[in-house]
């Protein structure tokens, strides 16, 4: 069916409509807003830009809830136009060509090959328009949160003109986080204007602003304003939004160093408890760190289609499995150390790199990646220049969870009670009835568990692999020593000091000169205080 | 010297040692450059090369075993000694590459000049005397163990800790050394080195003289700490061991005594480490690494703790160990490795040499 034909046809159908208008103004509207959207269309045919631009106006300010989708494919260059009859047509890549609709009337056409299809062409003015187009549409959206993110995407757009729209939308707006943006995208528009006690009043408000935009346009008003008031006070304005941009920095750095000393507390936190109770440090320690990451890998492999339930199965699965590990070394090998921790050492440290080479026979030495599921990816936008990712505060909170949960678990259960005592006074425990090789074995198992849990962790922030658990063990002896054996609450705040100390220097020195100068800064500090940040008191401390 | 000499009175296992030490100081250089190559006991230059390699390592094995066995302080960063001393060496060989390395500066190492570094940094400066590099193969690393050293044994960190700080001293270097800034050609360390002294490092004679020089060396490594044990000092040194505290009750300086056999045993590891670099051509940071450090310690483990000739025994045992089986089973060599680890700490805290004490005994 030719266009014209459809016009024809079109009009007589509306004719009718026409006459109603008089009576149905809804009805009337609603005509008049498929019509504005039609005609749109058609002008999106034309070679020239103007007219295309005109059709984004039309389309935009018709109403239609077909445009937002039109413009969003316009600006991203998937609105073509069929080579034979000149429909336009939204397109979707599918298999062997693209999967073709109508816009008009959301026909199926099949899928068609590039040859059938001809591109709507666009332009920066164009990409503009499109662009203010979309946030004019969505600052009639119910979501307030749509609202505000359009009023945002706009400021680049505004300019002395705006202010009466700008305004009227104030005036209907209720939600109180889009005024605040509707204000801020008034100031612009009177920076840009001429009247200096505007001006003032529009510094006013911009003044701690932290968008970008703002930024941009006080930039400009220091150097091209010629009011010596205004420059003044465009300058005090900016000050205070660098201040306020420096603190975010600030604040960034905390939580890159936070979360870097919850990983360490996640890897430490085991082998405190095993070196707390039976005085001897667990060299294969992080293979059990890494044995935890790759069961969560097996576990993804097992069931690709649940990342997340997988995930959630990893983290009791890896305590089980690291646990198991853990309890067949101490039984195999520690128990007929004790008391001899420099040759514990070694031997953990021989099982170590059989471990290792264990998971390099099976699993090949390459790295292996672990998808993290939906949820953790991405990031936590606080404000524009704050930003947190998703899966590092994930991370943090479960590191902080974990820690609780052992923390209860060592001084409300009997077991943990049993771990105290035995840590404390093994001769003094075992007169009392407590079953001391049982407990080393149950202890040693909790923190290889741990050991495990935290691999799970880290498989969500780097590669699975071979060597994951070798480049964590010296910063877990570190943390552990830094804190104080024996001392959960030292390991804790060692770990994020260490985190928070590192990401610190990290600016200031580079990464790796930030990695030495911790380790020179933890050895002089032993030197000062050889047991740790909370040293153990009264008899236990020799 | 006479004193020297009379420390060996009465230690069988030493003197077989040194005896065997003599033979094949005489006999491997013999056989490598008289003996026609035909004849089946012709010992190329690959294999005097890789023994000349072990001896280093037996030399390296018996310093460790002087600060682990007779002061009971467990290093695991003796790898860095050994590093210092081969990294100077090294330096002094690179110097000794003049104008014919791939740039042509007659000044400079190649890899300044890739890095469009203009000056000579301060600490390359004199390495192109050899009499300043044999003192810096000593003075550096010795250095090194007396600061660390002084902070650790005055604040009377031992055991574990001790351990961990060398380990974590080591490791830190390692992290050091693999900058480029630093100025020890990062990455690739240093390499492509052309003679010693004049003489060039692929002449078959060259390698004889190393390893005589290696031979030596070993057997002046083994003879002193063999003195230094059973000297007062050494006698103060096995009495800290067993019970630090008690010593330090008595009145003796617990801290001053430690730090000296500690800069010793730093010193002969920096030793070893100079004669091993122009052995095998390349010093690079992996060689801080701590994996190496502990398997020196292995060595020691495998050969018995506090006999010295155990230590070169143990050394050499697991490098040919090790030589065998990266060739032939290349997966198998970390398990080999790790078993032995395991199995010597519950089976044979005495190590090879606790088995022949143990046949003495019964005879």
């Amino acid at each position: 069916m030719g266009q014209h034909h459809y016009r024809a046809l079109l009009s007589l159908v509306t004719l009718p409509f026409l006459l109603l208008v008089c009576f149905f103004p809804a009805v009337a509207a609603q005509t008049a807003t498929q019509e504005s959207f039609e005609q749109g269309i058609h002008l999106l045919k034309s070679r020239k830009f103007q007219e295309k631009n005109r059709a984004v106006e039309l389309i935009t300010d018709s109403g239609d809830p077909r445009s937002m989708d039109v413009l969003q494919d316009l600006l991203a260059g998937k609105l073509f136009l069929l080579r034979t009859d000149q429909t336009v047509v939204q397109v979707k890549s599918a298999k062997g060509g693209y999967a073709v609709t109508g816009v008009l009337q959301q026909q199926d056409l099949g899928t068609l090959q590039t040859r059938q299809l001809k591109k709507i062409t666009i332009n920066n003015a164009l990409r503009g328009a499109l662009k203010s187009g979309i946030a004019k549409i969505n600052l009639q959206h119910p979501d307030p949160g749509v609202r505000a993110n359009a009023v945002e995407s706009m400021l680049e757009e505004i300019t002395a003109d705006s202010v009466q729209m700008l305004e009227e939308l104030k005036t209907k707006e209720q939600n109180k986080a889009v005024r605040r943006e509707l204000e801020t995208a008034i100031a612009i528009s009177w920076l840009k204007g001429n009247d200096e006690a505007q001006k003032l009043k529009a510094l006013d408000t911009l003044s701690g602003s932290l968008t970008p935009v703002v930024r941009n346009e006080l930039k400009k008003i220091t150097t091209q304003e010629n009011s010596e008031a205004v420059q003044k006070k465009a300058l005090q304005a900016l000050h205070t939004i660098e201040a306020k941009v420096k603190w975010y920095a600030k604040l960034e750095t905390l939580f890159f160093g936070l979360s870097l000393g919850s990983v360490l507390v996640l890897a430490a936190i085991g082998l405190a408890i095993t070196f707390g109770v039976i005085g001897v440090i667990n060299m294969a320690h992080g293979e059990l760190i890494m044995i935890g990451a790759y069961t969560t890998y097996v576990l993804q492999q097992c069931m690709p289609d649940h990342i997340g339930l997988s995930l959630a199965l990893a983290i009791p699965a890896a305590f089980c499995v690291s646990g198991l590990v853990g309890v067949i070394i101490e039984r195999s090998v520690i128990r007929f150390l004790y008391g001899r921790p420099l040759e514990t050492l070694l031997a953990t440290f021989g099982i170590s790199l059989i471990l290792q080479q264990t998971v390099r026979s099976i699993f090949s030495p390459l790295n292996r990646s672990v998808i993290t599921p939906e949820w953790m990816t991405g990031s936590l936008a606080i404000n524009p220049v704050l930003s947190l990712t998703t899966n590092r505060v994930t991370v943090f909170i479960f590191a902080m969870l974990v820690f609780t949960t052992l923390y209860i678990l060592l001084k409300k259960s009997s077991l943990g009670l049993q771990v105290r005592a035995v840590s404390q006074n093994r001769a003094m425990a075992r007169s009392m009835g407590i079953h001391a090789a049982k407990v080393d074995a149950l202890t040693f198992g909790l923190g290889s568990g741990i050991a495990g849990i935290a691999g799970v962790a880290l498989s969500q922030l780097t590669n699975v692999g071979p060597n994951l658990g070798q480049s964590y063990i010296i910063d877990s002896f570190m943390v552990v020593v830094f804190g104080g054996v024996g001392n959960l609450w030292g390991t804790m705040l060692g770990g994020l000091s260490l985190g928070i100390a590192n990401k610190v220097l990290e600016p200031w020195s580079g990464a790796v000169l930030a990695k030495i100068l911790i380790l020179v800064l933890i050895i002089l500090f032993i030197q000062k205080r050889p047991q740790g940040l909370f040293p153990q008191k009264g008899r236990a401390a020799e | 010297m006479i004193s020297l000499f009379a420390s060996l009175r009465g230690d069988r296992a030493g003197i077989i040692l040194l005896i065997l030490l003599l033979l094949a100081t005489v006999a491997v250089p013999v056989c490598n450059l008289v003996v026609p190559e035909n004849s089946p006991v012709h010992i190329s230059t690959f294999t005097m090369a890789l023994l000349g390699k072990y001896l280093c390592y037996a030399l390296l094995a018996i310093s460790v075993d002087l600060v682990w066995g007779y002061l009971g302080i467990l290093s695991l960063g003796h790898g860095a000694f050994f590093a210092l001393g081969g990294y100077a060496m090294g330096m002094y060989l690179m110097r000794q590459i003049g104008d014919r390395g791939v740039y042509g500066n007659p000044l400079l190492p190649d890899f300044m000049v890739f890095l469009n570094w203009k000056d000579l940094p301060w600490f390359w400066h004199g390495f192109d005397m050899f009499w300043f590099t044999l003192l810096m193969v000593l003075i550096v690393p010795a250095l090194l163990a007396i600061v660390v050293g002084w902070f650790a044994f005055r604040s009377r960190v031992t055991g574990v800790y001790l351990s961990i700080i060398t380990q974590a001293m080591t490791y830190a270097l390692m992290l050091a050394f693999f900058r480029n800034e630093m100025g020890f050609g990062g990455n690739n360390g240093l390499t492509d080195f052309k003679d010693l002294l004049g003489f060039s490092l692929q002449s078959d004679s060259t390698r004889a003289g190393l390893f005589i020089a290696s031979a030596l060396a070993l057997a002046f490594g083994y003879i002193s700490c063999r003195y230094i044990t059973r000297s007062r000092l050494g006698q103060a040194a096995l009495a800290i061991r067993d019970q630090e505290a008690r010593l330090r009750f008595i009145g003796y300086r617990v801290e001053n005594i430690k730090l000296w056999i500690f800069t010793f045993s730093a010193m002969l590891a920096g030793l070893a480490g100079a004669l091993y670099v122009p052995q095998v051509g390349i010093i690079n940071p992996t060689e801080f690494s701590p994996l190496n450090s502990i398997e020196m310690v292995v060595w020691v483990a495998v050969g018995g703790r506090a006999t010295l000739y155990g230590a070169a025994v143990g050394a050499l045992l697991v490098n040919y160990a090790k030589s065998f089986l990266t060739v032939t089973f290349p997966d198998a060599w970390l398990f080999g490795l790790g078993a032995i680890f395991v199995l010597v700490t519950l089976f044979l805290p005495k190590g090879v040499a606790g088995l022949f004490k143990k046949q003495e005994a019964h005879r």
